[in-house]
């Protein structure tokens, strides 16, 4: 019996390490009881699966090519003591964990899970909750973070830390991940080629997804709401945003997208719906926007400082306060077949564009700029008379700035994508 | 009181212009919806529509029924019938007419055209309890400045400055001022100067619903205190009700100590 | 009985009744004369409640009328104008009162006495102004109260229903009842008063029965009467 015992292992053994694939179950009650125990019996390439349980744990390194499973949820409480997960090699997976009470530390930012310096990871169908920072890279990249459920529980931006947070990180995807109450949804920081896809980022104290001097990413079909501002994108170039969902960012430097200092991207078929601002734009050149919606916002597009060569065609503006206001020139932008829904306009020829061009400014979003209290007049009689004279002859406005082909019916063959409140 | 209201609302009834308003509400419904066939869009026309033309016709509608009824009043006041009730009764009469025709004008198309099924239906709600309410208001008002002035011409001309003012002139002053004064902090400022006038009171609660995002990205606390929590809603409602209250108190008041 | 006193009531500037006083006593008829402006209208608004004095107390059967209402119930008014809403029709305002007054009435009698059936489906807008003053006639003769005050009864009537008007008066003197009334015709105010009030700027000048009157004055018609009593000094 002893005897077959011991050829069974052995075998077992030569298969294991012959194949990469040994397996070691952690339980409360096996021979492994603690993660950090698994880890230091493994060898490369093996599977540590983890069954259902709690593991107070922290400061698990993970220095070898593991993949970790969690089956039914199993929890590592950190206790509040500091970082929970760290991880320096390659090729390493993690699966189904719930990880909990990350340390808050005012001085370093402790993580549940952090990447330093490797490559093809993947953190998968991993839940976070009471962190400090969640899913940290640091000079990572081609790692995938997919189907992840991050909830903080954040009430400023100072004693909170970030969802996902990608420092010096390339050639990741971020998919599927459900974020919410940390201070970034996801932040970028020279992170470049990263894919941000059919994430649900929302009730983020600070914003729902942050760029800072990262290029050529990409975010799209991400739904943005009730951030402290949707996403800032701030000093990156060559950012492709599509089709994502910015909603109810409302407050007073609240929108749905900032831009800042951004130069060469594309916002196309994104929905912007009842932020106070749509989109904020600051010192942006070369942007195409195309095929936006841009509804029930307080203003849909607010423009500070000059900005150049920025495209607007084709997109839907219905029912926001302003469509448009900016406090210096607005030369060399095009504004060009979009559809405004306070256009009076008449198409006698009947091709779809209106015979009369269409102004966006209001005089009343000067008045507003300069005194921001006469809001409170929004919407009355004295204001539509002012903004209709006005728009008779202007006087404040400047000539050139208007679509010459308003469009009679909204753009784009689909409606606006109109996702159901969930209030 | 109700059996004088019953007769002035069947007088009321009776007569063309109950008919002529509830018709124009009726072909309006059905054209901003049904040439525009979108309930947003017809929401934010109908806004406009409420907070200018409804006061309007309550005012000159209320001056010309109780200049009319001079006779009605006279010959009701030989009759064992308190004072009081009667004009209660008469205002009571004409403010429902009004805002029934108001209500069932525009009603009828919004659910013919499928209101209960879209989620425009609060602000849609909003804007005719805001309307009845404004109804209300410059019924009374006009009712006020009728009693107060036995001259016909000079009580209508009263009537359509008041008006005048609380729909265009006042703004126009508010603006004003608040550019003069812009160095100052003014959001309590011009919160008051809202609540004193029913028609800018009418708008605020209606941008409450419709503009929402416009309002919050103001930087003011009391703003912000105002307008984002529930408190703006409930002043608002205190301050129409207060706004209805006090003409109607005024108009029983005054009509005990008039002559006939 | 009906007692006023002290009554004062200015209209801006121009006094009309200052200080009167007068006692009525309950049955009979009582003529309220006086020139244009001499405050009869404003004496008998007063006692209706539709007028309020500046000063001074009216009472009816020992109770003050100020702020009441209910004592209405007891009294027939017939105003000196004819001012009825012009969107109803006869049967409609006769019908309104009678809902308003909730007592019973017989109007059917008073219509056939004055010939209204075939006016009593138009519109009163539509009326002349003798019809319309009977069918005022019909509302203040209706009910059956103890007392009626008749404001100028007979502007517009023609002789047959002023005849009918008179036959009216009479009988309900008969059922004990007081009719206060005023009237610019002085032959009707002969045939039908026992007493009579003479108004002059805002007081009474002369108060008692008609033959007290001719014999003050030594004249033989009331017309002349009056015309003299206003150059003889006040006799109360």
């Amino acid at each position: 019996m002893k005897y077959w015992q011991g050829i069974f292992f052995m075998v077992c053994l030569c298969l294991g390490h012959s194949l990469h694939a040994q397996t070691i179950t952690i339980c409360p009650s096996c021979e492994t009881k603690s993660i950090k125990e698994g880890v230091e019996i493994a060898v490369d390439y093996d599977t540590l699966l983890i069954k259902a349980g709690t593991y107070k744990e922290f400061n698990i390194h993970i220095d070898k090519p593991l993949t970790l499973i969690g089956q039914n949820l199993p929890i590592i409480d950190g206790e509040d003591k500091g970082e929970i997960i760290t991880v320096t090699a390659d090729g390493v997976i993690l699966d189904g964990l719930k990880i909990i009470n990350v340390g808050t530390s005012y001085t370093k930012d402790h993580a549940a899970i952090r990447m330093i310096k490797n490559k093809n990871f993947e953190i998968r169908n991993v839940v976070l909750e009471k962190l400090f920072f969640g899913i940290y890279l640091e000079k990572a990249s081609h790692g995938k973070i997919i189907n992840n459920k991050i909830k903080g529980d954040a009430v400023d931006e100072f004693g909170s830390g970030n969802g996902i947070h990608l420092w010096y990180a390339k050639n990741i995807e971020i998919i599927g991940n459900e974020i919410r109450n940390v201070r970034d949804g996801i932040y970028f920081e020279f992170a470049d080629n990263c894919t941000v896809k059919n994430n649900h980022s929302h009730n983020n104290v600070r914003y729902g997804l942050h760029f800072m001097f990262s290029n050529h990413d990409v975010y799209e079909n991400n739904v943005f709401e009730n951030n402290g501002a949707g996403v800032a994108v701030m000093f990156s170039k060559f950012i492709d945003m599509r089709h994502n969902i910015f909603r109810e960012n409302w407050g007073t430097a609240s929108y749905g997208l900032l831009l800042k200092e951004i130069n060469d991207a594309e916002i196309i078929g994104n929905t912007f719906e009842e932020n106070t601002i749509g989109i904020s734009i600051e010192g942006t050149n070369r942007i195409a926007y195309n095929k936006n919606n841009f509804i029930g916002n307080g203003w849909a597009l607010r423009v500070r400082g000059a900005i150049y060569g920025n495209t607007f065609t084709n997109n839907n503006f219905l029912y926001n306060s302003f469509d448009l206001s900016y406090n210096s020139n607005l030369n060399d932008n095009v504004f060009d077949k979009n559809y405004w829904s306070e256009y009076t306009g008449y198409d006698l020829d009947k091709d779809g564009i209106g015979d009369v061009p269409y102004r966006p400014v209001k005089l009343f979003s000067y008045i507003v700029n300069r005194t921001p209290e006469t809001i409170i007049l929004l919407r009355s009689l004295f204001m539509d008379i002012i903004d209709f004279s006005e728009k008779v002859s202007p006087v404040f406005t400047p000539d050139n700035l208007l679509d010459a082909n308003p469009l009679m019916k909204k753009a784009g063959s689909k409606e606006p994508q109109l996702a159901v409140k969930s209030k | 009181m109700f059996k004088i209201l019953k007769y002035s609302f069947y007088d009321l009834i009776r007569s063309r212009w109950s008919y002529v308003y509830f018709l124009f509400y009726l072909a309006l419904g059905f054209v901003l919806l049904f040439l525009n066939n979108d309930v947003s869009k017809a929401v934010i026309t109908l806004m406009n529509i409420i907070i200018v033309l409804v006061p309007l016709i309550g005012t000159i509608f209320g001056v010309m029924y109780f200049y009319n009824s001079k006779e009605f009043t006279e010959l009701l006041l030989a009759q064992p019938v308190k004072r009081s009730s009667i004009f209660l009764g008469q205002y009571l009469g004409v403010a429902g007419s009004l805002t029934l025709s108001l209500v069932l004008g525009l009603g009828i198309p919004f659910v013919l055209y499928g209101l209960f099924r879209s989620d425009a239906i609060f602000d849609f709600s909003l804007l005719l309890v805001t309307g009845a309410f404004l109804t209300m208001i410059f019924t009374a008002l006009s009712f006020n400045i009728a009693l107060s002035n036995e001259n016909k011409i000079k009580g209508f001309g009263y009537a359509v400055l008041l008006w005048l003012f609380l729909a265009v002139i006042y703004d126009g002053l508010f603006l004003m001022s608040l550019i003069v004064f812009e160095e100052y902090p003014l959001d309590t400022f011009s919160l008051v100067a809202t609540m004193f006038n029913p028609i800018d009171l009418s708008r605020t609660l209606i941008l409450l619903k419709l503009d929402i995002s416009a309002l919050l990205g103001y930087t003011g606390a009391v703003f912000k205190q105002f307008f984002g929590t529930n408190q703006g809603f409930l002043v608002s409602m205190l301050m129409l009700v207060l706004w209805t209250v006090l003409p109607i108190w005024r108009l029983i008041h005054k009509s005990k100590q008039k002559d006939f | 009985m009906i007692v006023i006193q002290k009554l004062h009531k200015k209209f801006g500037k121009n006094e009309v009744l200052t200080g009167l006083d007068l006692n009525i006593e309950m049955g009979g008829i009582f003529a309220v004369l006086g020139p244009n402006g001499s405050g009869k209208t404003t004496l008998i608004k007063g006692i209706l409640g539709m007028v309020v004095p500046n000063k001074g107390n009216i009472s009816i059967d020992g109770h003050s009328i100020k702020n009441k209402w209910k004592y209405r119930e007891g009294i027939n008014y017939l105003p000196q104008i004819a001012n009825f809403p012009g969107n109803l029709k006869v049967k409609e305002l006769i019908r309104m009162i009678k809902d308003l007054r909730q007592k019973p009435s017989d109007e059917e009698e008073l219509i056939t006495l004055f010939g209204l059936e075939p006016f009593l489906n138009k519109k009163l807008a539509t009326l002349s102004g003798g019809t319309k003053q009977k069918v005022n006639i019909v509302l203040s003769f209706m009910f059956d109260n103890p007392l009626i005050i008749l404001d100028e009864p007979t502007s517009g009537l023609d002789p047959m229903a002023m005849i009918r008007l008179k036959e009216l008066i009479q009988k309900e003197k008969k059922k004990g009842k007081t009719i206060l009334l005023t009237s610019h015709i002085m032959q009707f105010v002969e045939e039908i008063a026992d007493e009579i009030v003479y108004l002059l700027e805002g007081r009474i000048y002369f108060k008692g029965t008609i033959p007290a009157l001719k014999k003050l004055t030594g004249q033989t018609t009331v017309e002349r009467a009056i015309a003299a009593i206003t150059t003889t000094p006040a006799n109360v």
